[in-house]
């Protein structure tokens, strides 16, 4: 008798835990809500977006404008003259270029030092590029820093003009004219890479096909405008 | 017969607990034929005798199916992390350097803890909850291709080398790696298991999940089991795209 009374209780305490342990499960699956910590993810997701629109955008035009040096001294400062006189100028430079570019800037540093990049071992081309964006990311913090500072900065403290003489006065040096080669180069890398993964961080490009594809496309973006930015840069020389 | 028995090299990385410094031993055992890293350690293990000549602690590994689907024995062999007892000495370079996977916590010499992966499992709810105080009966219907495509991704088995391989798995970092992401998907992607997506997609949405990937494929190259990971990973990235829309915009659908 006194068996069967502990086997009962033994039986109803087993079933009352496993009830327990199906609302635990059950509460779990609630879901839903909206998650209070998915602050990374949607930095993650502006650094991305912001990289593209506005940035690779404003870098494609600014190569483009500078093109105009290859058709003479006033072809290259009737288009610069343009450029610096749109209406809104200094809000169009605040929220286009200064605030996007400086929040990726600073969150790209923060993900690139996050990173333990081990290209020895694993020499895939995906993971060399996945180097190559983080080195050129923080070369271009350099570099843009430097530009910034000696061109449009110049401009602002009233020390320089942003015309052609300006752009081949610096040029004129042989190792600016490196360090700008390597810095246009750098950004159009960065900016080619930065719409594959573009691609990929918002689930457009998915199957293996259509990220090779994303490859190739990406590869002609990096070789047009290397070439927009190079013959613009030769022109000042 | 007659020329010098053959002889096979190890250089391996050892620790004798999670705390101490690291050191290599050496060791030199007879040939075998078709031996695999698996059959060499047992053969260390059954005559600790280093290269030098003497006797040593016995090396400490984890194994337990010996055919590449339970993922207990990963480790970094030559350099690149997968199994070892899928590991053939006849296809390795000499000496064959073993070290432990040490994205994870080294237990000892070449056994890691890889605690972290099963409990990212329980962060993501990788798993189809359908017990009930009842029977809930017949769930939906899986289409016959869909479930052949999903056996792909079911095939994970925790190894761990997904998680090595990446540059984004850390000690700096909080990232969950490929492992779990995908398992998201499979999940989601099992009829009844879709009735919980937006609670696994909100889930990769947090602290280093996700958004943490930096889209070095090293997982899919590494993956013993070449499960499609990146595709995974993209999927994903377009599933929270839609999700965090839904939640911004306060949408109330749920789930479809």
């Amino acid at each position: 008798m006194s068996y069967y009374c502990i086997m009962m209780v033994c039986g109803f305490r087993c079933f009352r835990n496993i009830l327990s342990a199906l609302d635990a499960a059950n509460q779990c699956f609630e879901g839903g809500k909206i998650l209070d910590n998915n602050r990374e993810f949607l930095m993650r997701r502006l650094h991305s977006l912001l990289g593209i629109i506005p940035i690779g955008l404003f870098l494609t035009q600014h190569l483009i404008i500078n093109h105009f040096a290859t058709q003479g001294v006033e072809s290259f400062n009737t288009a610069s003259h343009f450029m610096a006189n749109l209406p809104f100028v200094i809000f169009l430079e605040i929220f286009v270029i200064y605030l996007p570019l400086m929040y990726h800037a600073f969150y790209g540093l923060y993900i690139a030092f996050t990173s333990k990049n081990n290209p020895g071992h694993y020499s895939y081309l995906r993971n060399m590029l996945f180097v190559a964006q983080r080195y050129t990311g923080v070369f271009l913090v350099v570099f843009i820093a430097w530009h910034v500072f000696e061109t449009r900065f110049q401009v602002a403290i009233g020390a320089d003009e942003a015309d052609f003489n300006m752009m081949a006065n610096i040029l004129d040096n042989p190792f600016m004219l490196a360090f700008y080669i390597v810095g246009v180069l750098a950004a159009v890398f960065h900016f080619a890479n930065g719409i594959w993964s573009f691609l990929v961080t918002w689930g457009i490009t998915q199957s293996e096909a259509a990220q090779r594809n994303a490859t190739y496309f990406t590869l002609l973006v990096f070789i047009v405008l290397s070439i927009i930015g190079m013959r613009a840069l030769f022109a000042f020389v | 017969m007659g020329e010098a028995a053959k002889t096979v090299i190890f250089e391996i990385e050892r620790r004798n607990s999670t705390d101490e410094d690291s050191y290599w031993e050496k060791f030199e055992l007879p040939y075998v034929m078709n031996m695999n890293v698996i059959s060499a350690l047992m053969e260390i293990r059954r005559n600790p005798v280093n290269i030098e000549g003497k006797k040593t602690t016995p090396v400490n590994w984890d194994m337990n199916c010996l055919e590449e689907v339970c993922g207990a024995c990963s480790m970094i062999i030559n350099g690149k992390a997968r199994q070892s007892c899928t590991a053939l000495v006849d296809q390795l370079e000499q000496p064959i350097r073993l070290q432990p996977m040490k994205t994870f916590p080294v237990v000892r010499d070449l056994v890691i803890d890889r605690s972290r992966m099963f409990d990212s499992l329980k962060k993501v709810k990788a798993w189809v909850p359908i017990d009930g105080t009842h029977d809930l009966g017949d769930g939906p219907r899986m289409p016959e291709r869909k479930r052949q495509w999903a056996y792909e991704l079911s095939k994970c088995m925790t190894c761990g080398v997904c998680l090595e391989a990446c540059p984004n798995v850390n000690d700096k970092s909080d990232f969950i790696g490929a492992a779990p992401l995908s398992q998201v998907r499979l999940m989601n992607a099992h009829p009844t298991g879709a009735m919980n997506r937006d609670a696994r997609l909100n889930a990769i949405m947090g602290e280093g999940g996700l958004a943490s990937c930096g889209n070095s494929q090293n997982c899919v190259e590494s993956c013993p089991k070449g499960i499609p990971l990146t595709t995974s990973i993209a999927a994903l990235n377009r599933d929270t795209t839609v999700q965090m829309f839904r939640n911004f915009f306060g949408s109330d659908r749920m789930v479809d």
